[in-house]
């Protein structure tokens, strides 16, 4: 099975024969087993040396970075493997082809609301309202015609979807509206974290398949970041992130001594952070049984076989259709 | 003979999977491969890497297109792991066969079930000689297809790299 690995402490991470071992600050010894490791994400402080960075890519396995207060900052990606030339030109032209990318936004946000409503059905009779307006606004995101219309409905639905946070969380913890940039709330600093693992999982299965992870469809394909996967988020920040945060507050599991305020930026301290992580690999290897494959399938193989339904878009052999989470 | 050889020529496996699965070959020429996931993939590789340990001479590269196993005097010997995929695997073997002789190098096969501790001698008669051409002018079809065929259930699907990518797909 392959793993991901979390580093909190500080140390160093290198390749010795042909293992990988983290020596943390006080000379202790952990190896690594690199045939069974998936990613590797350093949130301490960790030096690296090139046998190590020459080592890992043999093994597929990418390392990603985390900053101070626990957000993504970027990944040692390893050289492409299964390459297909044909497979990226046929996934350009659907971004060239505005009604073939109008379609697959459409796509990623209709399965994204999906989920949020999920979440939403799942708990309480007060959000009643929230959930028919975003009902509502659903109907809107066939009739569009554009990209930024597609987005102005989706913001105005992730309103309504944080607004019942108010009402799906335990009394201590709320939000008042969406912060990025940086999080001003444990309910926000909660999100992004999230998020950002998303993204990461996301962008390791990408990796393993041929599509081209900066070709996108709802976010502008941009040189800052890999958009392809933002895409493929979308889908899955709900079903998966979202619901570790409701777990893991409405169990008392996380509670508002996990977070620190630094000159307003509001983060997850250690303790939270792998508390949240647990519960999030807890999910991502939670099985589920698929109707057509009739095999049990992780959360996180689901975001691989979305990337497989979008090869065969590419291709011409399926019309693509989202993950709408049926258990 | 009527067949332009130099333009139908195609790696070895391609003969193999034309004989498994239309699909399969087709997707693996665009380069979406799948094998690099599979666990079977991987057995075999290590049953190649672990055979004939004592042989010094191992995997003859021919024309950057084949790919021989073992290669003496009087044979070209495939290594395999089950024997289930019989016909695949003899008609990649008699196509390696049909590829030397063009080169007019005549040479008898071999399939080493290593596994099975089974052999299996074949040599390339006239008939064979007609199958294989026909094979590569369907397989040279095949490749030049817009999009993949189409998905036919096998009873083997469940055990190919490419059953999750073939079955991964959503109700209504």
């Amino acid at each position: 099975m392959d793993r991901d690995y979390y580093i909190f402490s500080n140390g160093r991470l290198k390749r010795k024969d042909n293992t990988i071992y983290f020596i943390d600050s006080q000379d202790n010894k952990n190896s690594i087993p690199v045939e069974q490791t998936n990613s590797l994400h350093i949130f301490g402080e960790v030096d690296l040396n090139t046998k190590l960075l020459n080592y890992l890519p043999k093994y597929g396995v990418i390392l990603n970075f985390y900053n101070y207060y626990g957000y993504y900052s970027g990944t040692y990606y390893p050289r492409k493997k299964n390459v297909s030339g044909f497979t990226v030109v046929k996934q350009a032209l659907h971004n060239f082809d505005y009604n073939k990318r109008l379609f697959l936004a459409k796509s990623f946000i209709d399965s994204a609301v999906h989920h949020i409503l999920r979440n939403m059905r799942r708990h309480k009779e007060d959000i009643k309202e929230l959930i028919e307006k975003i009902e509502l606004e659903r109907l809107n995101i066939e009739r569009a015609n554009r990209i930024d219309e597609l987005m102005g409905i989706e913001g105005r639905i992730r309103k309504y979807y944080y607004q019942s946070f108010n009402w799906i969380l335990r009394d201590d913890f709320t939000i008042e509206r969406r912060e990025k940039r940086p999080p001003k709330d444990p309910v926000n600093a909660l999100i992004s974290f999230g998020n950002s693992l998303m993204y990461t999982a996301v962008l390791s299965e990408i990796y393993k398949t041929q599509l081209d992870p900066t070709i996108s469809y709802l976010h502008e394909p941009s040189t800052k970041r890999f958009s392809l996967s933002l895409d493929i988020a979308e889908i899955f920040k709900p079903l998966i992130v979202d619901s570790v945060i409701f777990y893991l507050i409405n169990n008392r599991i996380i509670t508002l001594e996990n977070f620190d305020d630094q000159d307003g930026i509001c983060f997850l301290n250690e303790q939270g952070r792998k508390k949240f992580i647990r519960e999030y690999e807890k999910k991502m290897s939670t099985t589920i049984k698929h109707r057509k494959l009739k095999r049990k399938v992780s959360y996180k193989m689901f975001i691989r076989l979305e990337c497989y339904k979008l090869i065969k878009h590419f291709i011409g052999d399926e019309v693509y259709k989202p993950l709408k989470a049926w258990w | 003979m009527g067949i332009d050889f130099d333009k139908l020529k195609v790696q070895g496996v391609k003969v193999n999977y034309f004989y498994i699965c239309k699909r399969k070959l087709w997707l693996f020429s665009k380069g979406i491969s799948m094998e690099q996931n599979s666990d079977r993939v991987l057995y075999g590789k290590l049953v190649h890497k672990n055979a004939y340990p004592r042989l010094k001479k191992r995997e003859v590269l021919i024309d950057d297109i084949l790919k021989l196993d073992i290669m003496d005097k009087t044979y070209v010997k495939e290594i395999k792991v089950s024997s289930k995929m019989t016909e695949a695997d003899k008609m990649q073997l008699l196509y390696y066969l049909y590829y030397l002789k063009q080169l007019g190098i005549e040479k008898k096969g071999m399939i080493n079930y290593v596994k099975e501790r089974k052999l299996e001698e074949i040599s390339l008669t006239a008939e064979y000689e007609k199958k294989i051409e026909n094979t590569l002018v369907e397989i040279n079809r095949i490749l030049k297809m817009e999009t993949p065929p189409a998905l036919k259930k096998l009873p083997y699907c469940k055990k190919c790299a490419y059953y999750e990518f073939c079955y991964a797909l959503e109700e209504d």
